[in-house]
């Protein structure tokens, strides 16, 4: 055998894949060159005749030049596949800005959405989200909180009672009874909001809603001042509003605070009434079995529906209560 | 409340340098809220002059009537002027704006040619001057009340600033030019004169026997006063200056006694009753009303009185609702000449219920029931004798007094207490100082606070640290941010919601939030009975179309879901959470424990009980397809399994496990509705909304609903996971028939508990219908693996064997061959 021959069997192996355009005529060229009668196949069979001296070293010869035409044939065929998955693919374009097999769009209510931002702003404080039933007892509602019987707030044109009216049950005005309950429940020191519904005999207008939702805070602990109060509003304030947002206290009347305060916010331009607030009336506290001489407390309530309609400029309350997919799907999951 | 500038200005020294809105700035500092500033007389300027009608010519070819009007304007001739209004006569004193003057709007007066006349000026009415809203007529005053020719402007004090302001159920004395008066003083760091001052130690003389006066119980008024005058002459005018200030004040002007009566009451805040004396028989006393019966209040209308209703009787029948309206047979008319003119003291919460009982809500019975200074029945009442006296023939004839005022006690305060709940330092001077500015006398020594007599709000030292605090300004408060707790998160409950209300939203639900009000038909058309139709009921709903809390969240989501499909929508999914209000248990009588005091534990324990449980629900429709039709053409629509579909994967979510049966259950369609159970109890529903119901909102058929009651479901544990295997599965297929009545879980849950623990899944992949005979075929694939070994075939085979025996033996399924 003689390896000039074994080197140009591997030449025109490379030179005749090399000159294949497609895949078919590749196969074609690999039949003759790696093929059961190829040169390189007939040289391999017959190394079993040869001596036992030339064995070894034709073997070697062989050995690495079918290698070589292989490794050849791979590169090749690594081309021509490209080539041909290229075009093929490119055969295959669609139009991918036709409109797709999609869900429905979802989307939580906007009122679900800020009330979990909310509740994640003042749980990273440390402050626990409690809840409570709507259909309450009116001494949870009024009396614990300092609501004489005759308080305006009492008459059939704010509350709904509930029938019989001796039972004193309301749909809660405020979800104050939450942070009664919390005060009956747990030892201070307490920190805790408690969204949620709430109820008032209003029409239903572009302002007002018989069904609405508020969130409140308070917080009842040892050295508890005015100033806090006020530190915990700003900071709240700034979240929901943005950094640029100003709060202003102003002097008020609830029968629960004392001091009582409204708070409001300079907000686009011009002063907005956003909620009411101060120091949980000492009676209050008292009622619930806490002890005055250590402790003292801030509350503060806010109207969500009010809050998303100044920070979205949701100019219609109908919009928020009625339900039009139209609206809601707007916020998506409010990310 | 309104406060007019000129009226303030009588009381605090307000120079003119301070604007209007730097006074309204200063009210809303100390806690007033300022609504509006009325600026009246803007844009008017003159010549307007009082004229008097002498002579009327009636043009009568127009449409409307029209007067050819002439004047006597102090001028040398008589002035001629067209007029449309025809409310005065000749003889009558009327504004008149001539050539030159500007109304407000811009409006400007000139001599012009009209109605075929010569116009030389205008007849003004309240409106054109920009005073009031009165357009019926032309303003008309009474030779006497003014003078002919004079400068209408100065006298009518048009040109004034009108604050109107929101004053809170606590400041009663604000309802008051006084109140009013010195909170802009302490705001605002001015001189204050109380007007009370120049009536204290006032004496009339008595030249008579007066009416009696007495109170039956003490509880209800602390004192009355009650104060005779005689000689009236009823033709006495009202003062200009007077009537003037009573129309700023948002009134109309009547006659001079009731004039002085509202006068007196809007300048002190102290309102005041006057009785015709001939009308009354015997003396006054103030009582309950004892029995039902009817009364005529001075607006005319019949009205029942409670035998609660607190009264001011003679001897013979109640005469007015005490504190609240005063009855018409006693009233003042044209023909009084004898007053009996009643000031008291009447107790807050007596006066709010009678004025809630008759829905009526007075001027007086506003200032009230939020408590009026104890001792202005004694200034007011002499305020009024003295205004009635200088301004008619009126005489004193005898004051008759009966109770004492009661003023609230004298509060100790700590002198450390305020600055540490407002969180800054306050020295004692300025707490003292500022606290006296509101009418406090403050004992430096002792640090013994005795309120004014017009505070009988400030009781704690909670409410005199308002007062320093307002008086300083909440402005300057430090903002500092509370200490802060270690940790919170929201709770297992909370999380959980929060999960399946995003899980739902981004599988492409929206949220509603519906009223939780429903209605007696509703419940009957969703077809609910027994226990999950009963309610409660509000007393006092909005309308009568929903009296009654839901009882369910589907009815809720059906009527959102038509009010949408009527805008247009026609596909889309919905779901709501919130609570359902079923009356599961009687409401008991209120459980009213006291108060300022921790109740005990037991009464604790009954008022929480006493609030029937409300359960969480959450539920969601399905209407119409699941996705778009485009074009692609025909979109899969919702049926029941996708409801189904989405109460599992709630399940799933809150790591459940459940069965499911199948349940005829309103108000879903009663074959085509799942049950889920969990821990053997029914948790959620499913499946397709009974199409009775569809029909009748127009909803789409075979539209779709869930229910979860999540309240009902239980904690998950906590995940103990298994070693998930790696050695090979081995997988084998069985069909099965079985009767069409076997249900395909009662089947699989066969085949598994006669597979054996090695059994890894199992999967149904075919459902046969067409055998006949009632039959089906159910085909599954079964996977198994051991965790330590490749399972050999005969292993395979003998499980495979297990699990048909078991089915066979559960199910008479025959294992189907060929």
């Amino acid at each position: 055998m003689n390896p000039a021959d074994v080197e140009s069997w591997v030449e025109s192996a490379k030179k005749a894949f090399a000159a294949a355009t497609d895949l078919d005529s590749l196969k074609t060229a690999r039949l003759a060159h790696l093929g059961d009668k190829a040169p390189i196949s007939l040289a391999s069979r017959s190394l079993g005749s040869l001596p036992p001296e030339e064995k070894a070293s034709a073997g070697k010869v062989i050995g690495e030049a079918k290698t070589a035409i292989t490794a050849s044939l791979q590169k090749v065929t690594d081309k021509l596949e490209a080539q041909r998955d290229a075009k093929v693919l490119l055969e295959e374009i669609v139009d991918i800005t036709l409109p797709v097999k999609r869900a429905h769009r979802g989307g939580l209510h906007p009122i679900s959405i800020i009330k979990n931002e909310i509740s994640d702003f003042f749980i990273e404080q440390g402050y626990a989200v409690e809840e409570g039933p709507e259909l309450e007892s009116g001494w949870l509602n009024f009396d614990a909180l300092n609501i004489p019987p005759d308080h305006p707030a009492r008459t059939m044109q704010d509350t709904f009672y509930i029938e019989p009216v001796e039972s004193g049950m309301v749909l809660r005005t405020q979800t104050s009874p939450v942070q009664i309950r919390s005060m009956l429940e747990h030892e201070p020191p307490i920190y805790m909001i408690c969204p949620g519904r709430t109820f008032r005999a209003d029409e239903l207008d572009a302002t007002h809603s018989p069904v609405f939702h508020q969130v409140e805070g308070l917080v009842v602990d040892k050295g508890i001042t005015m100033a806090h109060l006020k530190g915990t509003l700003d900071n709240f304030a700034q979240a929901m509003f943005g950094p640029d947002v100003t709060t202003r206290l102003r002097p008020s009347f609830f029968p629960f605070t004392e001091p009582s305060a409204e708070v409001d916010i300079y907000f686009n331009g011009r002063w907005i009434e956003w909620g009411g607030c101060g120091m949980v009336n000492p009676k209050v506290l008292a009622t619930c079995g806490i002890n005055t001489d250590i402790y003292s407390g801030f509350a503060f309530g806010m109207g969500l529906e009010r809050t998303l309609m100044v920070r979205h400029n949701i100019t219609d309350m109908h919009d928020i209560v009625e339900g039009d997919l139209r609206f809601t799907r707007q916020f998506g999951v409010g990310l | 409340m309104r406060a007019p500038l000129s009226w303030l200005k009588e009381f605090v020294e307000i120079p003119n340098t301070i604007t209007a809105t730097e006074i309204s700035d200063s009210l809303i500092r100390v806690g007033f809220e300022v609504e509006e500033i009325i600026k009246e007389g803007e844009g008017l300027s003159g010549p307007l002059k009082f004229a008097k009608v002498l002579s009327i010519e009636e043009i009568t070819e127009f449409k409307k009537p029209i007067r050819y009007v002439g004047l006597d304007c102090a001028e040398k001739e008589t002035r001629y002027v067209i007029c449309g209004a025809t409310n005065f006569k000749v003889g009558d004193i009327i504004v008149a704006a001539l050539p030159g003057a500007v109304l407000p709007g811009d409006f400007q007066i000139a001599a012009r040619e009209t109605y075929g006349k010569v116009s030389n000026g205008m007849i003004c009415s309240a409106r054109e001057l920009g005073i009031g809203e009165d357009h019926s007529g032309i303003m008309v005053f009474s030779e006497g009340d003014v003078q002919i020719g004079s400068d209408a402007i100065s006298a009518l004090e048009i040109s004034d600033v009108i604050f109107d302001i929101a004053v809170n159920p606590d400041r009663g004395y604000a309802l008051s030019i006084r109140g009013i008066a010195r909170e802009i003083a302490g705001s605002l760091g001015l001189n204050f004169k109380d007007p009370v001052d120049a009536l204290r130690g006032l004496q009339f003389p008595h030249t008579g026997k007066g009416v009696s006066a007495k109170i039956a119980d003490k509880e209800t008024a602390s004192v009355f006063y009650l104060r005779t005058l005689s000689d009236f002459d009823p033709a006495a005018r009202v003062p200009i200056w007077m009537r003037r200030r009573i129309e700023k004040m948002g009134m109309r002007s009547i006659s001079l006694v009731v004039d002085i009566t509202n006068y007196v009451m809007l300048e002190l805040g102290q309102p005041l009753h006057a009785f015709d004396k001939s009308k009354i028989a015997g003396g006054l006393i103030i009582k309950r009303a004892g029995k039902s019966q009817k009364f005529i209040t001075l607006d005319g209308q019949e009205r029942n009185l409670d035998p609660d209703d607190l009264m001011v009787c003679d001897d013979k029948q109640p005469l007015a609702l005490a504190g609240t309206m005063g009855g018409q047979f006693s009233e003042i008319t044209d023909s009084t000449t004898e007053i009996a003119l009643e000031a008291v003291r009447f107790d807050p919460v007596c006066v709010a219920k009678n004025s809630r009982r008759h829905k009526l809500s007075s001027e007086a019975s506003r200032r009230l029931e939020r408590s009026v200074d104890p001792s202005l029945a004694e200034f007011a009442s002499a305020r009024f004798v003295q205004l009635l006296t200088a301004n008619s023939s009126a005489k004193h004839v005898a004051t008759v007094v009966d109770g004492e005022p009661k003023f609230a006690p004298v509060i100790t305060l700590d002198p450390t207490y305020i600055p540490k709940l407002l969180g800054f330092e306050i020295s004692w001077e300025e707490i003292s100082r500022n606290l006296g500015i509101i009418g406090c006398d403050v004992n430096d020594k002792t640090f013994e606070i005795d309120p004014p007599s017009w505070r009988s709000d400030l009781l704690t030292p909670s409410d005199l640290a308002e007062e320093v605090a307002r008086m300083i300004g909440y402005a300057k408060i430090p903002s500092i941010l509370p200490p802060r707790p270690n940790h919170a998160s929201l709770t297992p409950t909370q999380k959980r919601r929060r999960a399946i209300a995003n899980m739902l939203a981004s599988r492409g639900l929206a949220e509603v939030q519906t009223f939780p009000f429903t209605n007696q038909e509703t419940i009957d058309q969703m077809g609910f009975i027994g226990d999950r139709a009963s309610t409660y009921r509000i007393a006092n709903p909005m309308s009568e179309e929903n009296p009654l809390m839901r009882v369910h969240l589907v009815p809720g989501l059906i009527e959102v879901a038509a009010r949408n499909i009527s805008r247009g929508a026609k596909d889309f999914a919905i779901f709501e959470m919130g609570s359902i209000f079923r009356s599961s248990q009687k409401l008991i009588p209120a459980i009213s424990p006291e108060l300022k005091k921790r109740p005990d534990a037991k009464t604790i324990q009954s008022i929480y009980d006493s609030v029937p449980p409300q359960a969480y629900h959450v539920a969601g429709l399905l209407v119409g397809k699941s996705e778009n039709e485009d074009w692609q053409g025909k979109a899969h629509g919702y049926t029941w399994q996708d409801a189904i579909a989405y109460a599992q994967e709630i399940l799933d979510l809150c790591n459940l496990s459940y069965s499911i049966k199948r349940s005829d259950f309103a108000p879903w369609h009663p074959g085509r509705c799942a049950e889920l159970i969990v821990d053997g109890k029914a948790v959620a529903h499913a499946g397709e909304v009974h199409p009775r119901i569809l029909a009748k909102y127009g909803l789409p058929e075979r539209s779709a609903a869930f229910a979860v009651g999540l309240s009902a479901l239980p904690h998950s544990n906590l995940v103990r996971p298994f070693r998930v295997g790696t050695m090979p599965a081995a997988v084998q297929d069985v069909a099965l028939i079985v009767d069409s009545s076997v249900s395909a879980q009662d089947l699989e849950a066969a085949l598994r508990s006669g597979a054996g623990e090695l059994l890894e899944s199992i999967t149904l992949f075919d459902r046969y219908d067409k055998i006949g005979d009632g039959k089906i075929s159910l085909a599954f694939t079964m996977t198994f693996r051991a965790t330590d070994r490749t399972l050999t075939g005969t292993e395979v085979s003998e499980m495979r064997n297990a699990a048909v025996a078991a089915a066979e033996k559960a199910t008479g399924a025959v294992l189907r061959t060929g």
